[in-house]
């Protein structure tokens, strides 16, 4: 089960990001966040200088597509952890 | 500052320890979030030790403007203070929780919408493709606010 980030930054922000965070998983880049905006995910206005923006969300995807766990924060601040998202993978099998 | 030099020569002007400390308390109460304590979920997701800070804070504040006889400088001082504690509470209880609703978001056993969009090195990546992959179990997509 891989981990897909997905934000507005362009390839070379994540690229920094990836590094500096020593991530192994892909980073995509939703530059015109077209994808954010058909997942409805769109913060509008919420990035530096009023740039739209995803809120955060994680999406946890079987091998059919199909979604079998989601987690939308109702704060910013408030993410899924690690061993939340660890836990739906297991529950999975 | 000036008004005791000049209207009571006489008297020695004693610095408002309470009063300071509890602004002094406050701007640390605010950037120990920001800088440190925002690290870790335990203190970021409730800005607590923050809180802790302002409580003592305030009880300093109210103490300074007390025992102030002139109480001009000291209702500044409790002003901003109150003020950015206000700001900071306002900020993190209030603005973090205004995030769109998503009620058209993919939910559970829907499907995920296929996309395509570049990696890191400029390539294009497909959701289908990496589900495809051998022996993919799945993926965790996880959309973030981005590099700030």
């Amino acid at each position: 089960m891989q981990p897909i980030a997905i934000s507005v930054d362009t390839p070379e922000e994540s690229r920094d990001l990836r590094k500096k965070a020593s991530y192994t998983f892909p980073f995509l880049s939703d530059v015109n966040a077209d994808v954010i905006r058909r997942y409805d995910l769109l913060h509008k206005g919420a990035g530096e200088g009023g740039r739209d923006i995803a809120r955060p969300a994680e999406f946890l995807v079987d091998r059919n597509g199909i979604v079998r766990w989601r987690n939308l924060t109702e704060d910013f601040r408030v993410r899924a952890t690690p061993e939340q998202i660890l836990e739906q993978v297991r529950s999975l099998r | 500052m000036m008004e005791c030099v000049n209207y009571h020569p006489a008297m020695t002007r004693r610095l408002n320890t309470p009063l300071w400390s509890g602004l002094i308390l406050v701007l640390v109460g605010i950037f120990s979030y920001i800088f440190l304590f925002v690290r870790w979920p335990v203190t970021r997701d409730f800005p607590w030790t923050s809180f802790v800070m302002f409580a003592i804070a305030l009880v300093l504040l109210v103490i300074g403007f007390r025992r102030a006889e002139r109480k001009l400088v000291p209702s500044i001082v409790m002003v901003i203070g109150i003020g950015l504690m206000a700001f900071f509470t306002f900020g993190t209880l209030v603005v973090t929780k205004m995030i769109p609703a998503s009620h058209n978001a993919p939910a559970v056993g829907q499907k995920a919408p296929d996309f395509t969009l570049p990696d890191t090195n400029h390539q294009s990546v497909a959701l289908s493709q990496l589900l495809a992959a051998p022996g993919s179990k799945g993926v965790v997509l996880i959309f973030y606010r981005g590099y700030w």
